[in-house]
Parts: structure tokens; C-alpha cells; sequence
């Protein structure tokens, strides 16, 4: 890895000695002309994507070689960045001053934590927001930090139970459960008519948000600035999550590798429903055993007992504040053109991603797709993240407690207080318990 | 120097003060030429170790993280300009309050994973000194193909530790893995590797096991061949049993090499941080881990921690530090000279 980051380091060198030599020039003339020519942009710009590299990459490489069509100078360092990684691999670049990717594809949580440290540009002003109505309301709050806009929203998804219509039907199981109870009784039905498992839920915080907003729950309180994760309600959220494994419902889901493990297990049809994401459905229906999209049913989360909603995630586009002014227009045009109506659709179309733009829902591509269909449903009912830029701190203490009470059989309420503490001491002491 | 010392000053010279200047500077007339020679060798050490450690001491006097270590923080407008306001909370001096939230488990579980990183540690290098001294006294005599036994047996240590990792997680895979699956083939239950603190902690042993036991077994067996044939010669003809040649000449002979390599061992063990963080990544729930991964987590998920990295990092040096004097005393007291 040092050594990739070194090269990248280089390269960046590289491409900056030479975008200043090449740039040198234009600048005067771009300050007359605001109306610039798509060929007289030349530069060259790095973009980080954190996509799945196998199932995702391949669309938005397409994407940039249309972008190229118009822009045949502006040469775009495509790289395939791991999401795990990217977060701390751009702010070691980035705190460096050297070696940070121009655009990087930065998780809704990520913008505001990179904002606060002063990593990014702020769009406000430029023509990526001119028409920023369009876009929906809930992924552009997460680019918002101190009243100033730092991204532009890529896709966004939210969690949705995602089943293999095959099992329940077998199972006669008819409609898609609405609840967690009825989540349960189809569960148990498919395990006992089928030679499949009922449900698998991945024991990470992330995938425990379901439960806990289904009960009225939430982490913190960014506006009474309270802590209050270890609510009752979240609390019974989580019984009902251990009361599914318990039960034999659920699969006994294992600590090390779960989400790998869920996802084999539902591509092969060795369980009939998981709780995931959109960015998994091409997976899926890629996959040799699953039967492809005709077997693949979406829909909402269940509800608790006071409301169905998953959390809103997705992804942003945001410039690095160490770009060279000289390559502000090119980023500007690409980072346009990747977050137009068109290459959202075109992307939906794709991958099955959801639009961030109202207008991108009206392409008919985007309006027919059976996908985005489903999961705009399930968007609608998706509950806000607190956007500070310690939000994403808040998972580690999370992913601890998911385990400890569905693997290791602790107490709910113990284990989120728990959590509460480690809030208080470590994520956010100027709130309150 | 005696010489140059007990000269008389001169009755001319002023007494007292002025000595010393004088004494100083011919020290220097003399031997400057020594000092020169020393000159690179304190700075490349200044530079890369006194520099780094001094500077790592006193980060874990304050509260620096990323977020408060700028002066000022400038946000930079895609129309041009920049706007840059003094950092509210800037980074200072808090004295001991790192340690002595460390230390109370008010931030990590200091404690847990002090313990396991010892148990971790004596485990391993117990098991990799004993495999290793085994199979070192088996490839220490004539035998046919020992040449590829050699090899095959110093293979682990050629691959890289994060890709034997990977190897070995997937082998104790509950669902998937091998482990489970020769388990069932013989009629035992699958076991839930990573959901019990010590089950986890043993796959972690024997991924790390498997990984040292090459270098162990190299160095015990570059040892043995050092150990004169005649001792072994005599021995035999006194009837000394294998057992009691082993005793009483392979292991006092081996003496001055697994000294120094079981203190590698232990400082190298007690440090992995790989095998930890790439098989068990901490679970469950953050169980299996020893100090230097859950320093790493505490320090670097998030907007990252410096003051409380070089906090674990004072920490962790200060245990192999007491370590290594205590052991060093020990071996001095056998007369050891290294």
C-alpha cells in the first residue's frame, strides 16, 4: 500500500507540474470568456472511486469515456480506490498536501468530518449548484457543514429487505412481511418448508439501525445535543433483532465476516431474506445461482412498533482544497457531468442506483426500472443521519455492541449504555448523557 | 588523558574557572578527529530515533487530533478565495490526563488487552521455541532429502504474513472454511471460531505459530551446528543417553542463540499487528484484541487521535523496556556476556 501511495504520489506530482505548464496560459483568457470552449479544457484530474470494483466500476468507466467524448482533453486518472480504505487513505493525502486524488467519491457521512478539517472546496457559488433544487433534500444536507455546500450527492440508498421470491413462494409465503413479527412467521416458514435458512441479519451497527428506528429510536440528538442511544426504545429495537436469532428465525450469524457470509449465503439461496442496500442488487442478479432480477423482491423494511424506516447512506462527489486553481473548470465540467440527470439515469439504468436528482427520476429508463421502483418506496420512509462530522465515529461502539448482544448474548440495555459512555468519553463530550 | 589532566595549570593562568575551558579545548585539539568520526552516526540516530521518540513523548502530554492541529482552518471556495478562521479548539498541553484516562479504562479496555497481549505473546513463543527446537533437532543429522525439508519447512516465513492471514481466516471460516467443515467429517460440531474470545484468540495463535516457527527453527538449527561433534562423541562413549546428550549438551550449547532469540520473538510477538487485525479483526466484539491493534483502532478509526497513539505508544515501549531489562539481568546472572 506504501508503495501504491507513493506512486500515486508521484503520478500526482507529476500531473501537477505538468497541468501548471499546460494551464499556465488560460487562466486570463478563461476570466473573459466565461463561456468555455469543451475542447480548449486541458487537465488532468485523479478520481477516487470507492465503488465495488467488479460489479460498479465497469458503468462509470463508461461514464467517463462519454464524458471524454466532449471534454477530449481533460484525461481522467480513473482509480479503483477499497471503501474500507479510502477514508483514511484521503486523509493521510490529503493532511500530507500531496498524493490526494482531485474527486473523490466520499460516503454521505465522510463530507462533513472532511469539511470540518478544511480537505475540501466549497461549492457554493459554482455551477454544480446552480440548480440545486433538483436535487432530492435529504442527500445534499449531508454535503452541508457550517452553512456551505461541499458536495454534490452521487446516489443515495437506505437499507430494504431484499428476499428471493422463489424461497417464500415455496414456502407459501405471499406477500413481503410488513413487520418484524410477520418477518419472523415467514422466517420460520421457510425453514421449515424449504431446505434454506429464513433471514440472515449481518451483526453490525450500520444494519441495526432498522430495528432501532423501528421502535422510535436514534443515536444522538444534534439539536438538544443529547445522547440517546441508549434509549428504551433502542433497546427494544435490539430485543426484537436477538429475539429473531434467538428464536431460530434468523441464522445464527457468525462475528468475523458476516456481510461476506450473508451475501454467499443469499446469492446461492442458502437464505431467503437479508436486509441490504442497492448497491448489492447487481451482485445479485449477477449471480450464477440467484435466478437473476426476476427473483429478486424488494421492499421496505419491516416495521417496529412505531415506524418502518432504514438509514439514509449514499455517496458524494467532493474536490480536494489542494487542487490547483488551474484545474477548478475541468473538475467543474466532470464533476457536472457525472451528477447530470443523464448519467444518474444512465447509471440507474446500469447498476440499478438511485438517482439524487428529481429530474433524473422523470428519464424514462429510470421511471420503468422495476429496481429503483422498488427502493424509491423504501427512500421515502428512510430516516436522516446526524450530519456532524463526528458521525462517523459513531459506528465503531455500534459494530462492538451489535456483537456483543447478537453473538454473545449480553443484555440490550447494558450493552448500549455501554455505548452512551463510549460517546460521552470518545465521539462527542460536549453532549450530553 | 591522565597525563593531560594532571598537569599543573601554568602559574601564569588564572586558577580555577578557567581550567576547565582549557582542559575542554585540548580535549578537542586531541581528539577531534574521534568526535568527527562519531558525528554521523548521532546524527543519523538523532534524526531517526531520539528526534521521532522525543517528539512522540511529549504528543502524549496533549490532547493533538487531526481536527485541532492546525492553527487555523481555510476553506477554500471553488470561485476562488479563501476563507480561513483560527482553529476554536486548537490542540494544548494536558499534562498527564491521556494516561490517566488510558489507564482508567475511561477510553479503551487498557487492562483486557494488556492481558491478552501477554497471554498472546507467552503462547506463541513457547509454541514457537518448541516446534522449532523439534524440528530443529530432526533436520540436525544426516538424512536423505534433508536439503528439501529445509525448504519446505522455511517456506511460511516466504510468504507474506497478510496473505498466510487471509489463508488461515478463511480456513476457520464458521460457514465456509475447513476447520468447521473436518470437524463435521468426523462428527463434531461446527465451532462458532469468532464468537468466544478464546476460540478467536486461538485461531490468531496458530495462524502466528504456523508463520514463526521458520525463523525459530533456522536460527535453533544455525545454533546446533555450532556445538562441537567431539562433546557428542565423548558423551556417547561415557553412555550418555539421546535424552541426556540433548539435556546436558544441545541445550547449554544452544544457550547464547535461543536467549537472544526468544527476546525477538517476544518483542516481535508482542508487536504483530497483522495476524490480529486481518484474522480476528478484533472479534468478537473487540475481545481478541492485544494492544497494539486496539491502540490502532482507538487511534485511527474516526477523525485520528495522535496524542492518544503516542499515549499507547509510550505505553507499549515502557512494558517492553521493564521486559527487556529484567530479562537482560537474568541473563547476566548466567553469565552471559551479550
Amino acid at each position: 500500500m506504501r508503495r501504491t501511495a507513493r506512486g500515486i504520489a508521484v503520478l500526482a506530482a507529476a500531473t501537477l507540474a505538468l497541468s501548471v505548464a499546460a494551464c499556465g496560459g488560460e487562466d486570463e483568457a478563461a476570466e473573459e470568456q466565461p463561456k468555455v470552449d469543451p475542447a480548449s479544457l486541458n487537465a488532468e484530474l485523479t478520481w477516487w472511486d470507492t465503488s465495488d470494483p467488479q460489479n460498479e466500476a465497469p458503468a462509470f468507466k463508461e461514464l467517463i469515456a462519454k464524458f471524454n467524448q466532449t471534454y477530449p482533453n481533460v484525461k481522467i486518472n480513473y482509480q479503483s480506490v477499497p471503501f474500507g480504505e479510502a477514508q483514511n487513505k484521503f486523509k493521510t493525502a490529503a493532511q500530507a498536501k500531496t498524493g490526494a486524488p482531485d474527486i473523490l467519491r466520499a460516503e454521505v457521512a465522510w463530507v462533513p468530518e472532511f469539511a470540518s478539517l478544511g480537505y475540501l472546496y466549497a461549492l457554493d457559488g459554482s455551477e454544480l449548484l446552480a440548480d440545486s433544487d433538483d436535487f432530492l433534500a435529504t442527500p445534499l444536507a449531508s454535503n452541508k457543514y457550517e452553512g456551505k455546500t461541499y458536495g454534490v450527492p452521487q446516489v443515495t440508498d437506505s437499507l430494504a429487505l431484499m428476499y428471493n421470491k422463489e424461497l417464500l413462494t415455496k414456502a407459501g409465503v405471499s406477500e413481503p412481511p410488513k413487520s418484524w413479527a410477520e418477518l419472523k412467521t415467514a422466517a420460520q416458514a421457510v425453514k421449515e418448508k424449504t431446505d434454506a435458512e429464513g433471514v440472515y441479519l449481518n451483526p453490525a451497527g450500520y444494519f441495526m439501525l432498522p430495528f432501532m428506528y423501528g421502535e422510535g429510536g436514534d443515536l444522538v440528538d444534534t439539536e438538544g445535543k443529547k445522547i440517546v442511544i441508549n434509549s428504551a426504545q433502542n433497546a427494544a429495537g435490539l430485543k426484537v433483532a436477538k429475539d429473531l436469532i434467538d428464536s431460530g428465525a434468523a441464522a445464527k450469524p457468525s462475528a468475523n465476516d458476516s456481510y461476506g457470509t450473508m451475501m454467499t449465503l443469499f446469492k446461492e439461496q442458502k437464505v431467503a431474506m437479508i436486509i441490504n442496500g442497492p448497491w448489492e442488487v447487481n451482485n445479485v442478479t449477477s449471480a450464477p445461482d440467484f435466478g437473476g432480477l426476476e427473483n429478486l423482491g424488494i421492499a421496505p423494511v419491516p416495521a417496529g412498533s412505531a415506524r418502518a424506516g432504514g438509514p439514509v447512506g449514499g455517496h458524494n462527489y467532493v474536490i480536494w482544497s489542494g487542487m490547483p486553481q488551474e484545474k477548478i473548470d475541468a473538475a467543474v465540467a466532470f464533476v457536472k457531468f457525472m451528477s447530470s440527470a443523464e448519467s444518474q439515469a444512465f447509471l440507474s439504468e446500469k447498476l440499478g442506483l438511485l438517482p439524487t436528482r428529481t429530474s433524473a427520476y422523470q428519464v424514462d429508463a429510470v421511471k420503468n426500472n422495476a429496481v429503483v421502483a422498488a427502493f424509491q418506496a423504501v427512500n421515502e420512509a428512510a430516516v436522516g443521519r446526524p450530519w456532524i462530522p463526528e458521525a462517523g465515529q459513531f459506528f465503531g461502539p455500534l459494530d462492538q455492541m451489535a456483537t456483543e448482544v447478537l453473538i454473545q448474548n449480553k443484555d440490550p440495555q447494558a450493552a448500549l449504555d455501554a455505548v452512551a459512555k463510549k460517546y460521552k468519553a470518545e465521539v462527542v463530550p460536549g453532549y450530553g448523557l | 588523558m591522565s597525563t593531560v589532566t594532571a598537569e599543573p595549570a601554568p602559574s601564569s593562568a588564572p586558577p580555577g574557572p578557567s581550567a576547565r575551558p582549557s582542559r575542554l579545548r585540548r580535549s578537542w585539539e586531541k581528539h577531534w578527529y574521534a568526535w568527527a568520526m562519531v558525528l554521523p552516526v548521532v546524527i543519523v540516530l538523532a534524526v531517526l530515533i531520539f528526534y521521532p521518540l522525543i517528539r512522540g513523548i511529549w504528543i502524549s502530554f496533549t490532547n493533538l487530533t487531526e481536527a485541532n492541529q492546525a492553527a487555523e482552518i481555510c476553506t477554500r471556495s471553488i470561485t476562488g478565495g479563501e476563507v480561513c478562521a483560527e482553529n476554536p479548539n486548537k490542540w494544548e498541553f494536558v499534562g498527564l490526563d491521556n494516561y490517566v484516562r488510558v489507564l482508567t479504562g475511561e477510553v479503551g479496555e487498557f487492562w483486557q488487552w494488556t492481558g491478552t497481549t501477554l497471554i498472546w505473546t507467552v503462547v506463541c513463543v513457547a509454541c514457537h521455541f518448541g516446534l522449532g527446537l523439534g524440528l530443529a533437532s530432526m533436520l540436525n543429522r544426516p538424512m536423505r532429502a534433508r536439503g528439501l525439508y529445509r525448504v519446505l519447512l522455511v517456506l511460511p516465513w516466504a510468504v507474506p504474513a497478510f496473505v498466510s492471514a487471509f489463508a488461515w481466516k478463511f480456513i476457520f471460516n464458521e460457514r465456509f472454511g475447513l476447520a468447521n467443515a473436518l470437524l463435521s467429517a468426523v462428527g463434531i460440531d461446527p465451532v462458532s471460531w469468532f464468537s468466544d474470545r478464546w476460540t478467536a484468540l486461538f485461531t490468531a495463535i496458530v495462524t502466528n505459530v504456523w508463520l514463526g516457527v521458520p525463523f525459530m527453527m533456522v536460527a535453533l538449527l544455525g545454533g546446533m551446528q555450532t556445538i562441537p561433534g567431539e562433546l557428542y562423541e565423548a558423551a556417547e562413549i561415557d553412555g550418555a543417553s539421546a535424552w541426556q546428550r540433548f539435556k546436558n549438551i544441545t541445550l547449554p550449547g544452544l544457550r547464547p542463540v535461543s536467549m537472544t532469540v526468544v527476546l525477538l520473538g517476544t518483542i516481535w510477538t508482542f508487536n504483530m499487528f497483522p495476524i490480529i487485525f486481518l484474522v480476528t479483526e478484533g472479534q468478537p466484539a473487540g475481545q481478541s484484541e492485544i494492544l497494539v491493534t486496539g491502540a490502532f483502532r482507538a487511534a485511527f478509526e474516526g477523525i485520528r487521535n495522535y496524542s492518544l497513539a503516542s499515549t499507547y505508544g509510550v505505553l507499549i515501549l515502557s512494558i517492553l523496556l521493564v521486559f527487556s531489562v529484567f530479562y537482560r539481568r537474568a541473563l547476566r546472572k548466567q553469565g552471559e556476556v551479550w
